[in-house]
């Protein structure tokens, strides 16, 4: 298969409430297999950026496509809902606040979407989850409620979550910043090993470190608008823009203090 | 106090403490059903049912229950509504506590936390899959102690049908205050009654709630 198009594509996405406008005109393309880190100052309209690549804050104008088809389409409501549930279906999330089912089991909470929407057996749900889980660290989990774990083995069941569906592509919206910092690092481990799985993803974050380690690239937002884009080392080490520059000082000097 | 008048009548109160309890389950059903719709109507995408949904609540929420009860009974027959007096009191007042449990089901469904539907619907189900199976079995949860106390107001409150002559508990008391004239027993028997009704029900409310609750 030739590819002649990005895998993820923004083209001219635009966001406003009222006279708001959170998010001006933004371009953006990801590969497949590329790993994103979105940072900039809050307010900056990154987290909008990213809950439009899946619409679930839709955008006021421009468009979203994966792999070839467009995502935001405006259809009518019945079609629009089919659409974009299939969409979803190829489009992993994983939220600040976890956002786990605390009704169901870390088993339930893993294979209750692929259950309903992909119609598996209770065999093949029970093997899913067994290696979602496993992949995750959580195996031993499985017969838990979400309240009996901590911040970081929720998150993680909720990456798996995200996972048993078999995206394409995995957002992660400040997926560590509700958590304990001591609970950070076994998060950032299973984010560490899908990145070398090669899963493409696109991740908001407020740790440069991470974005240093794991990413491809680095986008800075401010403001509505993307300051400055490219490697890790080109962004930390030798920004262009004032903006980037007067962000990362505040941000980095952290993580200085921090090693 | 007249103790053996008390243990000469209690064997009626019992009787009529029976009714009691079936237009309770019966007004509490109907209530139920009318709520379940109510506030599915309520927090429909169409205005037209929202706007159906707020008018419920606020007529029936509105109007004193017996001023309703009465309309029915006494009014319906006007209008070409033929019912008897226990069919008129499960009607009347189910519709009207159904209004209450609109509300009170209607704030337990959204008072699920919004990024529950929204890491349903990020997993490609859709609106109605995250619903039943995300939203709804947590809001069941949280609406069966405010349930608990409109189901308490109702069991109290088919006392109104006396006033349309249904031969329950209130009634009951007051036939045999005039045949008695003793209206400090007889009061007091009903009450007892309703007393032991109410706690049952209200300990079985407790139960289920302390059953099913998410830590």
């Amino acid at each position: 298969m030739t590819e002649t198009r990005p895998f993820v594509e923004i083209r001219h996405a635009k966001k406003s409430y009222g006279s708001l406008e959170v998010l001006k005109d933004i371009n953006l393309t990801v590969d497949r297999g590329e790993i994103v880190a979105i940072i900039g100052p809050s307010g900056s309209g990154k987290s909008t950026l990213l809950r439009a690549i899946n619409d679930l804050d839709p955008l006021t104008g421009g468009e979203v496509i994966l792999d070839g088809t467009q995502v935001n389409k405006a259809l009518p409501h019945r079609q629009y809902e089919k659409h974009i549930n299939q969409m979803r279906q190829q489009i992993g999330m994983v939220f600040q606040h976890f956002n786990l089912f605390p009704h169901l089991t870390v088993r339930d909470n893993v294979v209750m979407a692929p259950k309903l929407l992909k119609g598996i057996s209770e065999d093949a749900a029970q093997k899913l989850a067994e290696e979602q889980l496993a992949h995750v660290g959580m195996l031993e989990r499985i017969d838990y409620y979400p309240s009996q774990l901590s911040g970081g083995q929720k998150q993680r069941v909720a990456i798996a979550r995200a996972l048993a569906m078999k995206p394409k592509l995995m957002l992660f919206d400040e997926a560590t910043s509700a958590l304990d910092p001591e609970l950070v690092e076994e998060v950032n481990q299973v984010m560490k090993t899908l990145a070398q799985e090669h899963m493409t993803m696109i991740i908001v974050t407020h740790e440069m470190e991470f974005a240093a380690d794991v990413c491809d690239r680095v986008i800075f937002m401010d403001g509505g608008v993307v300051v400055e884009e490219g490697p890790p080392t080109v962004v930390f080490q030798n920004p262009t823009q004032p903006r980037t520059r007067d962000f990362l000082r505040k941000h980095l000097s952290q993580y200085e203090k921090e090693k | 106090m007249d103790v053996d008048l008390i243990l000469r009548v209690y064997p009626y109160f019992l009787e009529a403490a029976v009714v009691t309890i079936e237009l309770s389950v019966l007004t509490i059903l109907l209530g139920l059903l009318c709520g379940a719709a109510g506030a599915w109507a309520r927090l429909s995408r169409f205005a037209l049912l929202r706007f159906a949904g707020a008018a419920y609540v606020s007529v029936f929420r509105g109007t004193p229950a017996l001023i309703q009860l009465f309309l029915l009974y006494f009014g319906g027959p006007q209008v070409g509504i033929q019912l008897d007096a226990f069919e008129a009191g499960v009607i009347g007042l189910g519709v009207n506590i159904g209004a209450y449990m609109t509300e009170t089901m209607r704030g337990a469904i959204v008072a699920v936390d919004h990024g529950q539907g929204e890491a349903a619907r990020t997993l490609g189900l859709s609106r109605a899959q995250s619903f039943r199976k995300v939203v709804l079995p947590q809001a069941l949860r949280l609406m069966i102690r405010p349930l608990g106390v409109n189901i308490n107001a109702q069991i109290k409150g088919t006392a109104l049908v006396a006033a349309i002559s249904v031969v329950e508990l209130t009634y009951t008391a007051q036939r045999y205050i005039g045949s008695t004239y003793k209206p400090f027993e007889m009061f007091l028997l009903a009450g007892v009654l309703y007393l032991i009704i109410i706690t049952v029900v209200g300990k079985g409310i407790s139960f289920l709630d302390r059953r099913v609750r998410l830590q």
